[in-house]
């Protein structure tokens, strides 16, 4: 029995289909954040992933940071990007129609596109794995420790923010501004301070996906837009604004395309999480875990 | 058609009926004709979209996608198998409308914008098809030898005939669109932009006629690509990609989304841009994009020729007339 897990193909490509599945759940949070606060979908989510990956390389290389002190303000900047964006054009947009406000956040991702490209040039970029060990053979296959690495943060991140909006006063006031935003306001919650922090919130996590794959996928300036919109996919596959539904369908993601790019074709992988992200818009807007009733009531 | 926009037409059709021969005149101009035939092919795309954004209150990422199913629709039936230019265009625009229908029945169905997420997912889709079917496409180093068009016996060859022959396609994609915006089907497009649901309260079909705007701007960037799959003869994705929808998108809030004038400024206005002055600063552009499209968004969002329009408008109403009555 102990035969079929050793060295099999197929567990190698599903530890693989898990990494960048976490990858795909953290961006898919950050989605929920801001659309948990604000019912605005930011185009530029896929961005601030980018960024992360591109600022740790500039912090920990150019700056001669030490890897951690570097990944920390990696991820603090990103914030202060996702700062920026909201209080100097999302809260000057934010009487416009919901088509305006797509408009916005996608001419906001292409300037942080253009930026980087202009920063850093086209070639690729990689940072050092987080732990000094080197691969391991686990069951004949061969495991990164940094796989393990994504796979722990991405578990963290998503209880840590299920505790914060479900327990923490500040959490639960995020929330009540997406239910309605007059409402919070009446009851004493500063609703612009909390729709400012959901966007920083978001960024950083975006930037924690950001050089968490950075070690082993490499990061260039131009890997945001496909990054946010599998991310996007499995935020809808979850159900948006659900935690735990975008870590499994973030998942689910990851592993049909490790499996397609090991089986089928792997010129064809970046089309799989596209066409679930189709097929869940088509057959099940509401996604796997979020329910019919609460998505008639979002405005999305 | 008001005064003002009889007399705005009829200049546009001078205007484009001279103006191969002026620019011939000078040599420093005379590669403007070309610029405008590109011109000309964008601004069908962007007419669509125009309709759709202004219009109907929805965005399309995928117009580039449709300009590509045009376009290797017609280089591949040609070049492959030898067909008619003219049918194979019209084979281009039905598969084109055929996916436009099945990708905008359940996403306009949806409340909302799930249409810009699925038409954003369906354009990367399909160029990564157009990437890796290198058997039909020729995959990333292109699809070349697609043969010329005739049009009554004659072979279409030389600037001037094909500017003509886009030009006249546009001038009838832009009466065609102005029509049906001054009809019953225009008059409900407004309604429902203006309110969705008081719109479905007073018996308009929303869905089916945004599905309906859907296709009709597919159909026109289908035409669009396949014109331009014969004026270029060579066809690689890149011309396809998500970058190129933004573009259009841009052309469309440039000019101004709810003015089938404002997609036609807005696109000749960028095709300059993009292809004469930006040459210089080739990785600035995206940066330059992104900024015009920001500020359009955040200052303009009523677009470059409603803006003049007002602006020229309160200039005349200052000055001291009879009839200006304390108004």
């Amino acid at each position: 029995m102990a035969d079929i897990f050793h060295g099999a193909a197929w567990l190698q490509y599903a530890l693989g289909g898990l990494t960048i599945g976490a990858i795909y759940a953290l961006v898919a949070l950050g989605y929920n954040i801001i659309y948990n606060v604000t019912e605005i979908i930011n185009f530029a989510q896929g961005e601030f992933v980018m960024l992360g990956g591109l600022f740790g390389v500039f912090y920990y290389q150019t700056c001669g940071l030490p890897l951690g002190p570097a990944l920390l303000a990696a991820v603090a900047t990103v914030a202060l990007v996702g700062l920026l964006l909201e209080r100097y054009v999302i809260r000057r947009a934010r009487h416009a129609t919901v088509l305006s406000m797509i408009i916005v956040t996608i001419a906001f991702s292409i300037l942080l596109k253009g930026g980087a490209m202009l920063a850093w040039g086209k070639d690729p970029y990689r940072l050092p794995p987080f732990s000094r060990s080197g691969a391991f053979l686990w069951h004949g296959v061969a495991v990164q420790p940094q796989a393990l690495w994504v796979l722990g943060i991405g578990a963290v991140v998503v209880g840590a923010l299920t505790v914060f909006f479900r327990t923490s006063f500040y959490g639960k006031a995020m929330l009540a501004c997406a239910d309605n935003a007059d409402a919070a306001r009446l009851t004493g919650i500063p609703v612009r301070t909390m729709v400012l922090l959901s966007f920083g919130l978001s960024a950083a996590v975006g930037a924690v996906a950001g050089v968490s794959i950075c070690p082993i996928t490499l990061m260039e300036y131009d890997r945001g837009a496909l990054l946010g919109l599998k991310g996007f996919g499995a935020a809808v596959l979850g159900g948006l604004g659900q935690f735990y539904g975008a870590l499994v369908a973030g998942i689910v993601l990851g592993l049909a395309e490790s499996f397609c790019a090991g089986y089928v074709s792997s010129g064809y992988k970046d089309a799989v999480a596209l066409v679930l992200l189709m097929l869940a818009l088509f057959f099940k807007p509401e996604g796997l875990f979020g329910s019919k009733e609460a998505a008639g009531l979002k405005r999305f | 058609m008001s005064s003002r926009e009889k007399t705005a037409f009829v200049g546009l059709t001078v205007f484009l009926a001279v103006f191969p021969w002026v620019s011939a005149l000078s040599r420093s101009f005379s590669h403007y004709v070309d610029v405008m035939i590109f011109a000309g092919i964008f601004s069908l795309v962007t007419i669509g979209l125009s309709l759709l954004m202004g219009f109907a209150g929805q965005i399309s990422l995928a117009q580039a996608a449709f300009f590509g199913i045009g376009a290797y629709g017609s280089g591949i039936l040609t070049g492959h198998f030898h067909w008619n230019p003219w049918a194979a265009m019209l084979a281009g625009v039905c598969v084109a409308a055929a996916v436009a229908w099945v990708v905008g029945v359940p996403a306009l169905r949806l409340k909302g914008h799930y249409l810009a997420m699925a038409t954003l997912g369906f354009g990367v889709i399909v160029h990564i098809v157009m990437n890796e079917e290198v058997d039909w496409t020729g995959g990333p180093s292109g699809l070349g030898g697609i043969p010329g068009i005739r049009l009554a016996g004659r072979k279409i060859s030389g600037d001037a005939a094909w500017f003509y022959l886009v030009w006249a396609f546009v001038l009838a994609a832009f009466l065609f669109s102005r029509h049906v915006l001054h009809s019953r089907v225009g008059r409900a497009l407004r309604a429902i932009h203006d309110d969705e649901k008081a719109a479905e309260a007073m018996g308009v079909p929303v869905s089916s006629l945004k599905v309906q705007v859907f296709v009709y701007s597919a159909v026109l960037a289908a035409v669009a690509g396949s014109l331009y799959a014969h004026y270029v003869s060579f066809l690689s994705p890149g011309s396809f990609d998500l970058m190129w929808s933004i573009r259009f998108v841009l052309m469309v809030v440039f000019g101004g989304m709810q003015s089938l004038w404002g997609a036609l400024v807005g696109t000749v206005l960028l095709t300059f841009v993009g292809n004469e002055w930006l040459q210089v600063f080739a990785d600035f552009e995206i940066l330059v994009y992104g900024g015009i499209l920001l500020v359009m968004a955040l200052f303009v969002p009523q677009g470059l020729v409603v803006w003049m329009d007002a602006f020229f408008r309160r200039r005349s109403r200052l000055q001291p007339t009879p009839s200006d009555g304390g108004s």
